[in-house]
């Protein structure tokens, strides 16, 4: 199990020791052209969780392959948006020749008016751009198995599961939005049980690796993300509260492990999907892949 | 490093319709008048910016204006309870400046004690919208107070290197009679450290991060 940040939650610039504490850094969006982003106010707080309608601010792919990506940690995944299939192939195919070990390509930005094609129309061309290794960024939509077997059809390698979805913040006083946007991308623990869900939904669909995120504060957090079937873990709105995030959810998750019997976060991976998983002795844990334990093998 | 701290809660006072919360200063470092902290709120997903407003060698004070369920929170804090705060952040004010003059509004004037106490209590000229909000003024020495309707850019005296924390109507103010201002101004955060991208400020024509340009711009 590999530890990540969500796209857009932390910049490596900033704040080196913070990605450090990570196995992968993924960078905030790239599109084709800079984009300042949408006008504050841009973030707000609810009881339930985080909204940000930040709107995809970015150098452009030009300023960030000259300035940027030089400068980031490695591994590195680059997370890739736009507004048209075009918008992605140039910027997957201005990738290849970097030092990138994988392409995310954000196809469920709830900030932005023009939304792009299909899933699997972008993740198609996508893989005809570029050899490198793609993970389709999705919402927790009530279509998710269906965009993730769309994307796994397409050519991807893997899924990061999930991104924000559409909630809106009134002012307490004057009842307006409070973010000038009006709606904004809902984060935080109210994600939580829908990235569970579309994660164990995905899980079922496809056979390709799954990134799991959305509302992970604490290593029983993430170790449900992992039962539910993500074999990696990416932290979102948690960096902002807390920036040491990354080194007390791993202490958190291996002490969660060690309680239920397991030596390696990789042998609870899809535990979830198993009909009784309290009768499973250790041995059968021991070694399983994704892919191996289907229905059939599971209920044997 | 980017470590958040648990301090211990001394205590609070009343300043108008403000609050002054003391925590224990521990081993933190106070940083520069102008830089904030990020204040963990009980009870919610995100922390609150603060500027400093008052260090002592073993407390550190934080005026706060109840204004959310996140301000409101911090100010019914109780001595004795245990808050977790990250920071210095961000760039405070230059104190390399021959003619100080202090210049606040309202909530703004926050960060002016700490900077007054480095500054050797320069001359100050703060606005308020009352009487009672004006009590906060008692915090910042040799302070000339205005009320609304007089603003604070009507009395300015001229000759000075001002140093300004308030709202933006009046930080703009302040800019167009100094163009030689230091300025801090305010945003929504989440994190403080450049992570969130939320407290965007127009800066040179462009949005760019207030918690890593600033808080404390030069007006021109």
């Amino acid at each position: 199990m590999r530890l990540l940040n969500a796209s857009g939650c932390l910049d490596a610039l900033t704040a080196p020791d913070v990605a450090a504490g990570l196995d992968t850094f993924v960078t905030k969006t790239v599109t084709p052209l800079p984009r300042g982003g949408n006008d504050p106010v841009r973030i707000a707080e609810t009881e339930v969780g985080m909204l940000n309608a930040i709107g995809l601010a970015n150098p452009g792919i030009d300023a960030f392959l000259t300035h940027v990506l030089p400068r980031l940690p490695r591994p590195v995944w680059v997370s890739v948006g736009g507004f048209s299939v075009r918008d992605y192939t140039e910027i997957c195919e201005r990738l290849e020749g970097e030092d990138v070990a994988a392409i995310e390509l954000n196809l469920s930005c709830p900030n932005v008016d023009e939304a792009p094609s299909g899933v699997g129309e972008v993740v198609a061309a996508a893989r005809a751009a570029t050899t490198k290794p793609l993970y389709a960024k999705l919402a927790p939509a009530a279509d998710v198995a269906e965009n993730a077997q769309a994307a796994e059809a397409a050519g991807a390698g893997g899924l990061s599961l999930v991104n924000t979805v559409k909630g809106l913040a009134l002012d307490e006083r004057t009842l307006r939005p409070v973010l000038a946007r009006g709606a904004g991308g809902l984060s935080g623990p109210a994600l939580r049980p829908l990235a569970l869900a579309a994660v164990h939904a995905c899980h079922q669909a496809t056979r390709v690796p799954i990134v799991g995120m959305g509302g992970v504060s604490r290593g029983r957090d993430a170790l449900e993300l992992l039962a539910a079937g993500a074999s990696d873990v990416a932290l979102g709105t948690v960096l902002f509260s807390d920036p040491g995030a990354p080194a007390r959810i791993r202490a958190e998750l291996e002490a969660e492990l060690a309680a239920h019997g397991f030596a390696d976060p990789d042998n609870i991976v899809g535990a979830a999907h198993e009909a009784e998983a309290s009768t499973l002795d250790l041995e059968s844990r021991v070694g399983r892949k994704k892919g191996l334990h289907t229905r059939a093998n599971v209920a044997g | 490093m980017l470590t958040r701290r648990a301090l211990r809660v001394a205590g609070s006072e009343v300043v108008g319709p403000y609050t002054l919360l003391r925590v224990e200063r521990g081993k933190l470092d106070p940083g520069i008048p102008g830089q904030f902290f990020m204040l963990e709120v009980p009870g919610r997903l995100l922390p609150r910016p603060m500027s400093l407003c008052l260090a002592t060698s073993s407390e550190l004070g934080f005026l706060i204006d109840p204004i959310g369920p996140g301000t409101r929170a911090l100010c019914s804090l109780a001595a004795g309870e245990t808050l977790r705060i990250l920071g210095p952040l961000g760039n405070g004010f230059r104190l390399d400046v021959e003619r100080p003059l202090l210049v606040g509004g309202g909530i703004g004037i926050a960060p002016l004690p700490y900077l007054s106490e480095r500054l050797a209590n320069p001359p100050a000229v703060l606005g308020f919208r009352t009487a009672w909000h004006a009590e906060a003024a008692a915090l910042v020495p040799n302070a000339e107070v205005v009320l609304e309707p007089t603003y604070v850019t009507e009395v300015l005296p001229p000759g000075h290197d001002v140093l300004a924390c308030g709202p933006a109507p009046m930080l703009e103010a302040v800019r167009r009679l100094t163009p030689n201002a230091q300025l801090a101004w305010e945003a929504p955060m989440a994190c403080g450290y450049g992570a969130c991208y939320g407290c965007a400020v127009e800066i040179d024509g462009e949005l760019k991060r207030l918690c890593v340009e600033g808080p404390v711009l030069a007006a021109a």
